[in-house]
């Protein structure tokens, strides 16, 4: 009898610790699971990245100190592909950001068909990597490709497209740049339907043009919209992996690769494991610092 | 009443401003089918054939026969699922208790995972994965995929609990409800389509995964996006086959994108704009 009622109490209390804590434990296990996948291989990286290691080595890691720091930082492959690596976001931003920005000022107008051709603008953006950058190869084939004949129907000569190293770069961002815009769109395509309505007709009253209002008042309202889009376009360009991988797995030679394609030979072609997890530090704190720079700008600057 | 002139070459222009704007995607998408539809010697021909002599579906036939195709898909299938199911189970709750407690502090392990590359995740986790024995399995590429759906997922459903009003969880714990059994029995089913929402997006992002499985997955496990890469790119040189491979593997994501493409809109807003 009494310990009937002893346990109900008991139950009573754990319901009341969980009725108080009820948000907390809701937490909990996407807390854990985010420490485990996320939390875990960075505090990993960094002790490898103080050791000696090879993947399949019978030998445990080895301290060796910033010597694989000292390495990275002697490493012809690696100093070129950072300066590689940034042309290709400032590429990878800019053509997304302008061409988004002025589909966003598109499609925010009404016309016949909108809703289904915003609808296909989008598709690029949520298609398979893979498949995209496997058919954009197709087309960028010296002889039989589509891009040179449609060059050439306009009097264009033919490109070399990803098979020289001084095209290399440029034509990869063209692929980024056709694959992100509609990220852009949508984003300042969001912030348009969130301008007030005053500005515009105050303008329009003071008899301003049309491009005026956009300069003066569109544009400046639309700015910390656009500045979201290049923050999240620069971290995603930097990162960007798999359309460089499948189209040049960083060719021609190592024209085309970046810090990430680097980083990704170096571990699983070379089974360097220290040595690569050196390059993940660093290529972390490079992103951190160019998003902090970015986070300032967008603060210190308004439009003009 | 007649419009007048200026309008219309206004309208004439502004509709070949939009035209110019959709054409690069219209052509690739229009290119990639024609490419899987053609004969081979279409494929091959110079200059390219618009207007091809013949359609086959000979492409699909033999990618279905030269590969283990339904293989891959299935892989992918298991995969996207799995990590997509699990993250909702994981990431729900958590959001909800985010949204209600305002610890935006767990936000920072989002911004985090979302600006930090894939590779300095995969390396730490090969090693773990190879010295625990589970190298090459499903659940190595569900857990490892968590990481694709699980920020995303809470990111998107904070906005969406925000959203739910407080006074109707109230009013069924005045009537008798636990706070917990408020979640499941209001909240929960008011925010049903920002979980499908969710849920889609991550399935889609999952799906469309390659760094993972191009290393964790051995030749049993790999999923489409690898298998187009590693096999049919090596076994065939044939263009429309690749062509076929590549639109099978796109086209699922691309109907489901369809499917939230306004919620995308608001996947973005509720996840991308807040700060």
């Amino acid at each position: 009898m009494s310990t009937v009622r002893a346990r109900r109490g008991g139950q009573r209390r754990i319901g009341r610790l969980v009725e108080q804590h009820l948000y907390t434990l809701m937490i909990l296990p996407a807390a854990l699971a985010l420490l485990l996948i996320i939390a875990f291989p960075l505090v990993y990286s960094l002790w490898m990245a103080v050791h000696e290691y090879s993947m399949g080595a019978t030998t445990p890691p080895l301290f060796v100190g910033a010597a694989n720091y000292l390495k990275l930082l002697g490493n012809l492959r690696f100093q070129e592909a950072v300066p590689r690596t940034f042309y290709f976001t400032l590429l990878g931003v800019a053509g997304p950001v302008l061409i988004g920005t002025v589909a966003a000022l598109a499609f925010t107008r009404n016309f016949p068909g909108r809703g289904l051709l915003r609808t296909i603008f989008t598709l690029p953006m949520m298609a398979t990597p893979v498949s995209i950058a496997l058919i954009w190869q197709m087309m960028f084939h010296p002889q039989l490709g589509v891009l040179n004949y449609l060059l050439s129907l306009v009097g264009l000569s033919p490109q070399t497209w990803v098979f020289a190293s001084r095209s290399v770069i440029p034509t990869l961002a063209i692929v980024e740049t056709w694959q992100w815009t509609p990220f852009v769109m949508l984003i300042v395509l969001g912030g348009l339907a969130s301008l007030p309505e005053e500005p515009f007709e105050a303008a329009r009253i003071d008899g301003a043009s049309l491009l005026q209002s956009l300069r003066y008042i569109t544009l400046p309202l639309l700015w910390p919209y656009i500045m979201v889009a290049i923050v999240l376009r620069s971290i995603d360009a930097l990162k960007s992996f798999d359309i460089i991988y499948v189209i040049t797995q960083g060719g021609p030679g190592t024209a085309s690769e970046t810090i990430n394609i680097f980083l990704y030979l170096q571990a699983f072609a070379f089974y360097d494991i220290g040595f690569a997890s050196a390059v993940v530090v660093v290529f972390f704190l490079l992103i951190l610092a160019m998003s902090v720079a970015l986070l300032l700008v967008r603060r210190r600057t308004s439009w003009q | 009443m007649a419009v007048k002139p200026r309008r219309l070459v206004g309208r004439l222009l502004f509709g070949l401003f939009v035209f110019l704007l959709m054409l690069p995607t219209l052509f690739f998408f229009f290119w990639m089918i024609s490419l899987s539809l053609k004969p081979d010697a279409d494929n091959l021909a110079y200059p390219p054939v618009f207007v091809p002599s013949g359609l086959t579906a000979k492409s699909y036939l033999s990618v279905f026969e030269g590969s283990p195709f339904a293989r891959y898909a299935l892989n992918s299938l298991i995969v996207a699922v799995g990590a997509t199911g699990l993250s909702l189970l994981l990431g729900v709750p958590a959001a909800y208790g985010i949204a209600r407690s305002a610890r935006y502090g767990a936000a920072l392990f989002i911004l985090v995972a979302r600006m930090t590359p894939a590779l300095s995740y995969l390396i730490p986790w090969f090693i773990l994965f190879q010295s625990l024995g589970l190298a090459n399995t499903y659940q190595a590429l569900i857990l490892t995929h968590l990481i694709i759906g699980l920020p995303l997922i809470i990111w998107i459903m904070i906005g969406f609990f925000e959203d739910v009003h407080r006074d109707l969880e109230d009013a069924a714990v005045i009537d008798g409800c636990t706070r917990f059994g408020s979640f499941l029995r209001v909240s929960m089913p008011l925010a049903r389509p920002g979980i499908a929402v969710a849920g889609i997006l991550a399935f889609i992002f999952s799906w469309n995964n390659f760094i993972f499985a191009v290393v964790l997955a051995g030749p049993r496990l790999q999923t489409l996006p690898v298998a187009i890469f590693n096999v049919l790119t090596f076994e065939q040189i044939n263009w429309g086959p690749l062509a076929a491979a590549a639109l099978l593997v796109t086209a699922p994501v691309l109907v489901l994108a369809m499917m939230v493409q306004r919620h995308i809109i608001t996947g973005l807003a509720a996840g991308g704009l807040k700060g």
